[in-house]
């Protein structure tokens, strides 16, 4: 493994528009080639962050370098950066090629390079077909290619990708993003994308900023956000999570305990806090079992009564009520076609996680 | 699929009455208009002349095509050089001038009122039709307080100081533009603005990202999706303004004839209802095989 290198940073990065700020210091290292996800809520910031590094939006203050040198006062058509925007914006009265071509032909690059150009494009996006279509004539997956090629056809030195996938249904969304992350690959192109949905900002990206009212939360690889969050937005905003609010019982140098209303929780790792303060548990559905019968030695056992019960196919969501007040949720795979029949509403129930499973969080 | 099928009664009716006002009050005085065209008024001077003659056993059909032919030649002058002709190519001349005015004023007015801000819009919107609400010849007559020789335009230009002596503005070619394009500026502005305040303007940024400065992405993306809206414009603008009368009568000189005026005379100078309306007829081929190759022209693009 090379040691990886800055290639764009964001230096405290402010924006504010009208006394609002939208984007407070954010400082990011992006190491080229990386595809790097701004993930967070509608009105977090994330979108006005892109638009910064775009162009659009001029910050007001803070640094945007860019293989060293400071782009923020780059008016957008001077910038070694192109986007692949929202919905596309494909210009409807051009034509597939034209589309690809636009940005090469304000170059000034000679006719047959641009057509050599966007031949290599359509083949990348396999729009060989289509060179001729108007973006009304192709499907939704189609334009997104469209969108694709025009936006890396001027090989920019940075790409930018809002919600890249976000104007796609389901099942087209989970096709494409393999086709997508491979063609951003192969070309070997620095992303930055924004996006909300946090699946898609896991499948795709090698590592993810967490935003939230404008803050940059929490950067890391998405198994690092999933399993490691460091504080309770994160932990709630990225999957699901249950979480117990408690008081720090015990803490070592390797384990700690936290007393909660719902009883004691053993965690596998030390925080250094101090003894008493307010700390909360997360731990995630699937990593609870649930069981009628009673089990044998195990850390962290609980007792509930099951409220209710959703069958989604792959697993089942159990929410089980306990004693001292509260629900928790707890997730479990149906490996099995004959699994879960046996647990039904209103059973009294146990439940347990490994001490590995709880995170304790003090932010 | 029949009619029936498609329009339930409420339909046929609601789309029926404006059809059957067009049919009475536009179709049947267009056909009489024609029938008109080609009538041999005789000695009797009765444009309403019957069409068709009993003679003895026999049914004539008394049609006179060659009324259009004096529109084109009047063997002085040879084909082409008649007044008609001419007064046709002055028509097509001014409205020509007019819609280009109309458009290099209307088309960044409609530009940067589609800009503002939503909530002042309504207004502005109000503004441009404002001029509406008060009488077009009260309007046309202010023109001619403002350009007369004695003028409010003169009297300020000869206090500034920057003219000696007064600048004949009134009744010349000068006045009647100025009078039409005043006149037919909203007809310009409106399907303008209406096309343009459509417009994405993310393709704008998406053209800006691709390396198009402000004017080459206006030029390369702007004007072209506001194609249809310029052609509505000019339309708009363009068909009326060939036939206009009364701001030529009222603020052009004796030059320039327009095509208009010489149809009123024939109509009620020279009392010549086929001439008349032979050059109406003509006039609206002008207009309307343009129009017609535009639109197919169009048809097949958008495929």
């Amino acid at each position: 493994m090379t040691i990886a290198t800055a290639y764009l940073e964001t230096d405290q990065l402010v924006k504010r528009f009208g006394g609002v700020a939208a984007v407070s210091d954010v400082s990011l290292s992006i190491n080229k080639g990386e595809i790097f996800a701004l993930l967070g809520s509608s009105g977090c910031g994330k979108s006005t962050l892109l638009r910064m590094l775009a162009g659009f939006e001029v910050p007001t203050s803070g640094r945007i370098l860019l293989g060293g040198s400071d782009i923020a006062a780059m008016p957008p058509h001077e910038r070694p950066v192109n986007m692949m925007f929202q919905s596309y914006a494909l210009f409807p009265h051009l034509n597939v090629s034209d589309n690809i071509a636009f940005g090469l032909k304000r170059e000034g690059m000679p006719k047959a390079q641009i057509a050599q150009r966007v031949a290599e494009m359509l083949t990348l996006t396999q729009l060989q077909d289509f060179a001729q279509r108007k973006p009304h004539q192709l499907s939704g997956g189609q334009q997104q290619r469209v969108a694709l090629a025009r936006s890396l056809a001027k090989k920019p030195q940075l790409l930018l990708l809002d919600e890249p996938l976000g104007a796609l249904d389901k099942k087209l969304r989970e096709r494409t993003q393999f086709e997508l992350v491979n063609i951003l690959e192969s070309v070997g192109v620095t992303c930055v994308m924004v996006t909300h949905d946090q699946e898609e900002a896991m499948a795709m990206a090698s590592r993810i900023a967490v935003m939230s009212q404008g803050r940059v939360l929490q950067v890391g690889t998405p198994k690092e956000i999933y399993e490691h969050p460091n504080c309770r937005f994160v932990a709630d905003f990225i999957g699901n999570v249950n979480l117990w609010e408690g008081t720090l019982d015990v803490d070592a140098a390797d384990c700690c305990e936290v007393k909660t209303a719902h009883g004691v929780v053993h965690v596998g790792h030390g925080i250094s806090g101090t003894l008493g303060m307010a700390c909360a548990v997360a731990i995630r559905p699937e990593k609870i079992t649930i069981s009628k019968t009673r089990p044998g030695l195990v850390t962290n056992l609980f007792s509930g009564t099951v409220k209710e019960i959703a069958y989604f196919g792959s697993y089942n969501t159990f929410i089980v009520e306990m004693p001292g007040g509260g629900a928790v949720k707890i997730l479990e795979a149906n490996t099995s076609r004959y699994d879960g029949g046996d647990i039904t509403w209103n059973d009294a129930i146990f439940f347990w996680f490994d001490e590995t499973a709880p995170v304790v969080l003090t932010q | 699929m029949t009619m029936k099928a498609l329009l339930s009664p409420a339909k046929r009716f609601v789309i029926g009455v404006p059809y059957v006002w067009l049919l009475v009050f536009f179709a049947l005085p267009f056909l009489i208009l024609l029938r008109i065209s080609i009538t041999d008024m005789g000695a009797s001077i009765d444009p309403f002349t019957p069409l068709l003659d009993r003679a003895g056993d026999s049914w004539r059909l008394l049609l006179k095509p060659q009324n259009y032919l004096p529109l084109f030649t009047d063997g002085v002058s040879g084909f082409g050089g008649t007044i008609y002709i001419q007064a046709y190519q002055t028509s097509l001349k001014y409205a020509a001038l007019t819609t280009l005015l109309c458009l290099a004023i209307g088309y960044p007015f409609a530009y940067f009122l589609a800009r503002c801000k939503p909530s002042v819009r309504p207004a502005l919107l109000l503004l441009v039709m404002l001029p509406f609400w008060t009488s077009f010849l009260l309007r046309i007559s202010a023109w001619k307080g403002i350009l007369a020789d004695q003028g409010v335009l003169n009297n300020l230009l000869l206090w500034l100081g920057i003219i000696n002596q007064p600048i004949v503005m009134l009744y010349t070619d000068v006045s009647m533009l100025v009078g039409m394009t005043y006149v037919y500026l909203p007809f310009m502005i409106l399907p303008l603005y209406t096309n343009l305040v459509k417009m994405d303007m993310r393709l704008l940024e998406a053209a800006h990202d691709l390396g198009a400065s402000r004017f080459k992405a206006f030029w390369l993306i702007t004007v072209p999706l506001s194609k249809a809206g310029i052609v509505a414009g000019c339309m708009l603008v363009f068909i009326p303004a060939v036939g206009e009368f009364v701001i030529p009568s009222l603020l052009g000189g004796a030059d320039n004839i327009m095509i208009g005026r010489v149809m009123w005379d024939e109509l009620f100078s020279s009392n010549n209802w086929p001439r008349a309306s032979a050059l109406s007829v003509v006039m609206m081929l002008l207009v309307l095989v343009p129009l017609a190759l535009y639109y197919r022209y169009k048809d097949r693009t958008v495929e």
